[in-house]
Formats: C-alpha cells, sequence, structure tokens
C-alpha cells in the first residue's frame, strides 16, 4: 500500500533506515530486558563492578531458585494468582448478563443505568481512591482478595464493549431461539456466548493483565504481608534485598505476563485498537 | 402487558449483579468523595463537619504548590516524550517493510510488565555507578549523570520510565491509524510537488487528527494521576523534587490519617482533570455524530 514515501524508490536509504531502526529499538526495549536476564545470574559481587561485565564472568543461575526461596515467592505468586482468576471470573459472571440485559432485554431505565455506568468513566481513578477505600474498610473487606474482585466488576468499559458486542449480533439466531422456546438464561448461555468468543478474549486478557499490573490498589488493601501480591511484596523487599536476588524477583515475577503475550499476542494486540479509540 | 413486566424483571434480575458493584463502589464513593472533602475524619473520632478548613490546610502546606509544579512538571515532559515519540515512532514502522512483527512485539514487551518490576528495573539502570545507562554513556566517551539522585534530573528520569512502559500502547494505535490512510493522498500530495515533510504535516497529521486529540486528552489525564514510579523509585525524593499530587494524596491519607484533606486534594484534582474530560467527550461526541 502507498505510504508517506513512495515504495520502489527504496534503495540504499531504505536499508539505512532499517538498520538504525532495528538497532535503536532493539537497545531501548530489549537489550535492559536482557540485561536484567543475565544480570540475576551475576553473583553481588560482581553485580557492584565498575564498568559491569556483559556476562556473567561467574555463571549462578541458581540465583532464581535462591529468590524465590528467600522471597517466599510461591506464596505471593499465589496471591497474585488469586487476585487476577478472580477479578477475571467475577467481572465476567457480572458484566455479561448485565451487558446482554442492556443490549437485548432493554428494560425500562436501561439507557439511564448505561449513561451512570459510563459517567465513571469519566471519574479519574485517583479521585476515588480515598471515599471507595474508606467504603472498602466499612465493609470489613481490608486484606480480603474480594474487595478487588467486586471492584474490578464495576467496569463500565467492560459493560460498553460487551453491550457493544452483542448490539450487533444478527437477530435472526436471537429470534429462532426464542421460537424455540429457550429461556433467556439458556440464549446467553447456548447462542449469545458462542457468538461471543472474540469479545469475551479481549474482556478476558484485558481483566487478567489488568489485575496482574495493578499496583495501587493492592497496596492499599492488603496491609497484611502474607496476602499481599506480587508487586506489592517486591517493593517492600526492594531496599533490603541483594540485588541479584531482586532481579531474579523481578524476572520471575515478568515470565507470566511476557508469557501470555507471546500465546496471546493477537488477541491482546487487537484488544488495544477495539477498546481505546473507535474508528 | 404481563410479558413487558416478565421481561423487565429477567433483564433487571440480569442486571442486579452489576448494579450492587457500581452502586457500592463507583456511584456512593463519588458521592461520599465530595462529602468527605469537608469533614474531619480520621478513623479515632465521629466524623465531623469543618468547613473549608481541610482546603485552608492544603494550601498552608508549602508541599501543595510543590506538588502541583512537580505534577505539570511530569505530565509537561510526559507529553513531549510520551506523545511526539510514539507519533513519530509509528510514522517510521509503517513506512517499513521488513521486520513488522519484531518491531510490534518488541515496542509492547513493556505494557506487560507490571510497573513495579519496570520501576525497580529502571532504578538498578538508573544507579550512577555501575548501572547500564550511566556505564553505556562513559562507553561511548559521554559524562554519566546523577539521575534520580540529583533534584535536577529526578523529574526526568521518572518520565523517561514511564513513557518507556507505555509508549507500545501508543505507537500501536498509531499504526493502525496510519494504515487507514487511503494511499491515493500522498500520490496526489506527491504530484503537486508536496515533500515528505509537507506530506506528513498535511496528509498524516490531518488525517490522524482524531486519534491523536483523544490520546493526547487520555495521556494528559493518566499523567496527572502519576503515583506508582515516584512512589517506588524515589518516595517523593531528592528533595521533594517528585512529589506529585497522588504521592501528596496518598500520605495524607495513609500516613497521616487525614482523609478530609486527601478528599479535598481529591476534588482539586477532579476540578483540574475534569475540564480535560470534557474536552474528551466533546471531541469523541463529535467524531461519533
Amino acid at each position: 500500500m502507498r505510504t508517506l514515501i513512495a515504495p520502489g524508490r527504496a534503495g540504499v536509504g531504505y536499508k539505512i533506515a532499517l538498520v538504525i531502526t532495528t538497532v535503536v529499538l532493539t537497545a531501548v526495549f530489549v537489550v535492559p530486558l536482557v540485561w536484567v536476564v543475565l544480570s540475576a545470574m551475576k553473583p553481588a559481587v560482581e553485580l557492584a563492578r565498575v564498568p559491569p561485565t556483559v556476562l556473567p564472568r561467574t555463571w549462578t543461575p541458581g540465583t532464581y531458585a535462591e529468590a524465590w526461596e528467600l522471597m517466599d515467592l510461591g506464596r505471593y505468586f499465589l496471591n497474585t494468582i488469586v487476585v487476577a482468576v478472580g477479578v477475571w471470573a467475577v467481572q465476567l459472571a457480572v458484566d455479561v448478563p448485565a451487558a446482554y440485559a442492556l443490549s437485548r432485554l432493554k428494560p425500562v431505565l436501561g439507557k439511564g443505568i448505561l449513561g451512570m455506568m459510563l459517567l465513571t468513566l469519566m471519574m479519574p481513578a485517583a479521585v476515588l481512591l480515598v471515599p471507595t477505600y474508606l467504603t472498602i474498610a466499612d465493609l470489613g473487606l481490608l486484606n480480603n482478595p474480594l474487595a478487588l474482585w467486586l471492584l474490578g466488576a464495576a467496569n463500565a468499559f467492560t459493560v460498553f464493549l460487551l453491550k457493544r458486542f452483542f448490539d450487533q449480533l444478527p437477530a435472526e439466531v436471537l429470534e429462532a431461539a426464542r421460537i424455540d422456546g429457550a429461556g433467556q438464561l439458556t440464549m446467553l448461555w447456548r447462542i449469545v456466548l458462542p457468538l461471543s468468543r472474540p469479545i469475551l478474549a479481549v474482556v478476558s486478557i484485558f481483566a487478567v493483565v489488568a489485575a496482574w499490573k495493578d499496583f495501587i490498589w493492592p497496596l492499599l488493601v492488603f496491609s497484611d504481608p502474607a496476602r499481599q501480591t506480587l508487586s506489592v511484596a517486591l517493593q517492600r523487599f526492594a531496599p533490603d534485598t541483594p540485588v541479584n536476588l531482586l532481579l531474579a524477583g523481578l524476572v520471575l515475577s515478568s515470565v507470566p505476563m511476557i508469557g501470555l503475550f507471546l500465546v496471546f499476542q493477537r488477541h491482546v494486540l487487537a484488544g488495544l485498537t477495539a477498546g481505546s479509540v473507535k474508528g | 402487558m404481563r410479558r413487558r413486566v416478565a421481561e423487565n424483571l429477567t433483564a433487571y434480575g440480569f442486571l442486579s449483579a452489576a448494579l450492587v458493584c457500581f452502586a457500592v463502589f463507583s456511584w456512593y464513593p463519588i458521592a461520599r468523595g465530595a462529602v468527605l472533602g469537608f469533614q474531619q475524619v480520621d478513623f479515632v473520632t465521629e466524623p465531623a463537619w469543618v468547613g473549608w478548613e481541610n482546603f485552608e490546610r492544603l494550601f498552608a502546606d508549602p508541599l501543595f504548590a510543590t506538588a502541583w509544579r512537580n505534577t505539570l512538571l511530569f505530565t509537561a515532559l510526559a507529553l513531549v516524550f510520551g506523545f511526539v515519540v510514539p507519533f513519530l515512532l509509528a510514522v517510521v514502522l509503517n513506512e517499513l517493510r521488513h521486520f513488522k512483527a519484531y518491531f510490534r512485539l518488541i515496542v509492547y514487551l513493556p505494557v506487560m510488565l507490571p510497573p513495579v518490576v519496570a520501576a525497580l528495573i529502571w532504578k538498578w539502570l538508573y544507579d550512577p555507578g555501575p548501572g547500564l545507562l550511566n556505564s553505556a554513556l562513559r562507553g561511548l566517551g559521554l559524562p554519566g549523570a546523577a539521575w534520580l539522585d540529583s533534584a535536577d534530573t529526578s523529574m526526568l528520569s521518572l518520565v523517561i520510565v514511564a513513557t518507556w512502559a507505555n509508549l507500545g500502547t501508543a505507537t500501536l494505535i498509531y499504526l493502525a491509524a496510519l494504515q487507514s490512510i487511503p494511499g491515493d493522498l500522498y500520490e496526489a500530495a506527491e504530484l503537486d510537488g508536496a515533500n515528505v515533510l509537507r506530506r506528513l504535516w498535511h496528509v498524516t497529521v490531518p488525517q490522524t487528527r482524531f486519534v491523536l486529540l483523544v490520546l493526547l486528552l487520555l495521556q494528559v489525564v493518566a499523567t496527572m494521576q502519576v503515583f506508582t514510579e515516584p512512589y517506588v523509585m524515589t518516595g517523593g525524593g531528592p528533595e521533594d523534587s517528585t512529589v506529585t499530587v497522588l504521592l501528596l494524596l496518598y500520605r495524607y491519607a495513609f500516613y497521616y490519617n487525614d482523609f478530609g484533606t486527601a478528599s479535598a486534594l481529591s476534588l482539586l484534582l477532579l476540578l483540574v482533570l475534569g475540564a480535560f474530560t470534557a474536552l474528551y467527550l466533546r471531541v469523541t461526541r463529535k467524531a461519533d455524530a
């Protein structure tokens, strides 16, 4: 396709631009990550050396196992998984029926409810920090992952994406099922959900990634160290953990999200353009 | 008639869980936030009305002005880097016909890292001694910098981290927008004798104006709420040079247990961000119509 610069004229200039872009982007986005993975395998003494060694002089890949043990990462992984999977499950269980009702059942005041939900998107998250925290405290949900699950379910963006998708489902299919005498719950489960796999994938990935990346809410909710998520625990450990062990911990805690991205790359990137900007 | 009632009952059954979640965790906190700003709330005594006292306490706090100055500096720098760089990067990537999948993959990798992880990695890369950044600069024969350790460069250092971590999102959104520009527009401009820069300015920019504007507004709203990077990397220092509005809010609420003053600060933040949000709404509405 024709772009800014006419194709075909691309000769030496194109090759130079390609090489520069490749080198610069690799240096900026890949080198720091590789550097961390490698540095975690250097002994602490070697890490303090100026100038730094490129490849470890002394390979200590055992740092990763040691970090896992020392920081008790298994526990924090489990806590984070409980939060992320819970956020995902509760968000879908709550928002899918709601979006279906708003899209297909069109109840009295439905438009008003959708409007009120979308209004919350206009509220900067930081502004609601204190009142939401106090509400969680009043409900006795501090140090309880349920607080994050329910908070995640009040997601107007998810409701909006799902509703917009349900709006576009072919009416004939739904009508046919209805004539066959299917109830609304059967319709949603048997007809609508199987047709909605693409949007469910996008919404699910959004939910899990957001929950895994979240910092401020787990920080506020989990004051009990035993219940903290990886992000909260790692920043608590950071000041007094040997650098090589900390780096290993950082790498390990990123592996699930990087893995998810590599496997579901197409869905992640599709969600990016489907969600944030229309048209 | 009866059928209509039954349908409404089913619909509200489907909606009930969502209505409860929104009511408790969104709508009620919005209303409560407005009230809290004018109360004294400390968990020790009963909440009491104090009028504008919370706001007066804020205005008397020397950190109040500092926090706004720092936040505006962060937002301004984040726009220079986080707005211009991804656009130009997307323009370049759109011209390249090789390694497309690789470029897309690597610019988005940092977006998948938890922000705390990115912050802690960079804190170590910034280490003036053995850190990668100064080592690389020295290797190129350039002088190193103090990065997070100096009040002059601390904010810039945080902006670099935030930009590195988030630039992938904007770049890929711009890239999608660029791909929808009809090729004949460039063709026609070229026939009219427009050079590359003029084509960029008169074709590319106007054709992506909507996306540019929306991301600009979203970015202002997001960067004004910056918290994780200063909290994890500097704790507000050195010399209060990275105390942001949200960090100050966090201190009032969770160090001093003064939830009323923290809420007053939230309301002021809302006032500022509300203007941008209203603008965003107008822009997206217009495009819908």
